[in-house]
């Protein structure tokens, strides 16, 4: 096999292999967590992502980049995957895709849009819909590794029904020491919310972020428009762009 | 949203690590059209033309393009004056 011919630690990410769908459980109305079993992971930093490649019986291929939603564990991991309406690859991964199916993907790929639990700065998450999956991999490495850097997780919804992952957030903003989640609802609040259904604006991010003089380093991930928008507001409110990393889903996809 | 039709160099990694041993998300690179320098990962890349374009975020000029067929990948970096890759002196004996 080709694999065998190339150094493996040089090889690392570059191949195609073979995952095995374990469990699947329904996020929200419209995203699925697929839990995959990948013979040989060798692991992988929070905020990286696989390719999932899915081949048609007639050799039509389709490739599409998945956030990993889970901290590094063994040989397993989480995609929460959204349903994007006339998608090729999600409506398959989120209808058809069954416990033990096989399914290739290439990973763990992105050294760039990633949290390391050595770096002592605090951090910024900013999440526009599915954007929060890469973070939630970051806030569940934290747990993991028993960091105490000070997260701030804001998280932009349409409505409390869209959001990804809402009881394990509410339970680590309650028990994971330094981590605060504050959310924006974009078209509908829930009963009794303090503010209106708007679009993230600069009172969002500066209420609920950090002051830039602290240098956290802030990742913001979601769709173009919203990362765009965030990401000018923190270099407007003076942070560095350097310590601005974004992620885009861009438009379409799935 | 046309003018938002892109996604950005992060989904580079995949395809970029066939050709390469080491991440190029997180290498930098100078646009060769305006100068602007600044990481792989932020380009913007645009997938529905025929293969992968990355345009530079400051002026949209293309930096660089990718295209592969079944036998071969043709990487075009006429946009680049450098891509620079973080690479320690001496490589770690593991992971």
């Amino acid at each position: 096999m080709a694999r065998a011919a190339v150094p493996g630690r040089l090889n690392r990410g570059a191949s195609w292999r073979v995952a095995q769908l374990v469990e699947s459980r329904e996020e929200t109305g419209t995203a699925r967590t697929l839990v995959l079993e990948v013979p040989d992971w060798p692991g992988h930093t929070p905020g990286q992502h696989v390719d999932v490649r899915l081949t048609a019986p007639d050799g039509y291929r389709a490739e599409r980049s998945y956030s990993i939603a889970s901290a590094a564990a063994g040989n397993r991991i989480e995609l929460t995957v959204q349903r994007v309406p006339d998608g090729e690859v999600s409506p398959y991964l989120i209808d058809v895709f069954s416990v033990g199916d096989p399914v290739e993907i290439r990973g763990p790929v992105g050294g760039w849009f990633v949290w390391r639990s050595a770096d002592p700065a605090p951090v910024l998450l900013v999440a526009g819909g599915s954007g929060i999956v890469p973070l939630m991999a970051m806030v569940r490495a934290r747990r993991a590794a028993g960091s105490r850097v000070p997260f701030r997780l804001i998280y932009s919804v349409r409505t409390p029904r869209d959001a990804y992952f809402a009881d394990e957030l509410r339970q680590r903003a309650r028990d994971d020491g330094g981590l605060d989640v504050s959310y924006v609802y974009t078209r509908e609040t829930p009963d009794g919310w303090p503010s209106a259904a708007h679009r993230i604006g600069v009172a969002d991010v500066n209420s609920h972020g950090w002051p830039a003089e602290l240098e956290p380093t802030c990742f913001v991930c979601g769709p173009t428009g919203f990362v765009e928008t965030v990401a000018d507001i923190l270099v407007a409110l003076g942070h560095d762009s350097r310590r601005v990393k974004t992620e885009r889903f861009g438009p379409t996809g799935g | 949203m046309a003018d938002q039709d892109y996604t950005d160099g992060n989904m580079l990694a995949g395809p970029m690590r066939e050709l390469f041993a080491v991440d190029l998300t997180a290498a930098t690179g100078r646009c060769a059209n305006c100068g602007l320098t600044g990481p792989i990962a932020q380009m913007r890349v645009y997938q529905h033309a025929p293969g992968l374009v990355a345009r530079c975020p400051g002026c949209e000029e293309v930096v660089m393009r990718l295209v592969r067929t079944p036998t071969s990948a043709w990487l075009d970096l006429r946009g680049a004056v450098f891509v620079q890759v973080p690479m320690p002196a001496e490589s770690p004996a593991s992971w």
